[in-house]
């Protein structure tokens, strides 16, 4: 390592098994390219989530080596196929019980939205109850779509993340909630105290 | 050579000797009978001593919007026999109680004659709101415990009243 000539003032010339990156950059090439699915597969769609794990269009090339059916072990949830309201509480502690940093994608119809199953019985699209990162529409969606969607995701954790999971912290960020006119009176709760109240009454008392 | 179900003519006589003339009808080698609430189960014992040991199916239509229909709801019973391969559908039509408006009929339980019927005629009770006199167990088999209306009938919306977003909010931070 040395600092170099005028021409390239103040760089500094690295050798070639040296890396520069920022943190959040590595954790999030490691944590894209390992995604450990949990397959939540309840109808069709879970046939070709199995399809797509399969040789022929495979998932693992992605890093999505293993599915875990246990959701201590797993970052990824793939829920592939109709929720009903009776499962929807099971959905809602397998997706407590999974570690943080943790992804979903809804895949197909009937988890994004239903499907066309518009019925008593069937929740109208995941994310009403659960936060989901990808949706992949579809009925059932292919293996390749499946695999695009995959792909995405590994983009967005590559942009979006952080090593510690400060995006996941999104309380932080809400706008807070406040009133539609904001009016100093409001500040100051008894309106015997208040200026502009006594001011505005004396007013009335003269006038009348 | 096409399956046909053997005849059963002599059920059928059997039948009429014992209850009387019932109204029957006949589609294509399946035979219907209808009997009136208050012999059902006597003749349905009958029907299982005679050798329909098989209870294939107990459901139950609601003919509340049909035109022409005389009763709200039509139970059917769905019954083959293993010795002798002959099938009978039992129809029974009941209505809603003049007194309540919610709750449902009654009819008595054939638990007793066959072991199936308990979770079909949970079924029935879960959808429809058919109560079955003498069942072991009748609670809810198909929509969660806490379910309060029965879906089947014709009217309860396709859509739900919002039983199936009644459920809390899992927002990010929570997780």
């Amino acid at each position: 390592m040395a600092v170099t000539g005028p021409g390239n003032a103040g760089r500094i010339e690295l050798p070639e098994n040296v890396v520069v990156s920022r943190l959040d950059e590595l954790a999030n090439w490691c944590r894209k390219n390992s995604l450990w699915p949990m397959p939540f597969a309840t109808a069709c769609c879970g046939i070709e989530l199995m399809a797509t794990g399969a040789s022929k269009h495979d998932l693992a090339r992605f890093g999505a080596e293993v599915f875990r059916f246990s959701p201590r072990q797993c970052d990824l949830m793939i829920v592939a196929g109709r929720v009903v309201m009776k499962m929807l509480p099971v959905l809602q502690r397998i997706w407590q019980q999974m570690h943080e940093p943790k992804w979903c994608i809804s895949m197909g119809a009937c988890a994004s939205t239903g499907g066309v199953f518009d019925t008593y019985a069937v929740v109208q699209g995941i994310d009403r109850f659960i936060p989901v990162d990808m949706y992949v529409p579809g009925c059932p969606p292919r293996p390749e779509q499946l695999i695009q969607a995959i792909i995405d995701l590994q983009d967005k954790i590559q942009r979006e993340g952080t090593i510690t999971g400060r995006e996941f912290d999104t309380a932080g960020r809400q706008l807070r909630k406040r009133a539609l006119v904001e009016a100093d009176e409001l500040l100051v709760i008894d309106a015997a105290r208040n200026p502009n109240v006594q001011r505005q009454l004396s007013a009335a008392a003269r006038r009348s | 050579m096409p399956h046909t179900t053997p005849p059963v003519d002599d059920v059928l006589a059997a039948i009429t000797e014992r209850f009387g003339p019932l109204e029957s009808t006949v589609f294509r080698d399946q035979t219907s009978l209808v009997v009136p609430e208050p012999q059902s189960l006597e003749l349905l014992g009958f029907l299982k001593s005679r050798g329909f040991d098989l209870l294939v199916d107990v459901t139950c239509v609601d003919y509340l919007e049909y035109r022409g229909a005389k009763h709200r709801y039509g139970l059917v019973y769905l019954l083959a026999s293993t010795t002798t391969n002959q099938r009978l559908t039992v129809r029974v039509y009941v209505d809603d109680p003049v007194s309540a408006a919610e709750a449902g009929p009654t009819v008595r339980s054939v638990v007793g004659l066959w072991q199936a019927a308990n979770w079909l005629e949970r079924e029935v009770w879960d959808l429809f709101g058919i109560r079955f006199a003498g069942h072991p167990d009748l609670r809810r088999l198909v929509m969660p415990e806490e379910f309060t209306a029965h879906p089947l009938r014709k009217d309860y919306p396709l859509q739900g009243r919002g039983e199936r977003h009644n459920f809390p909010v899992i927002t990010r931070d929570h997780s």
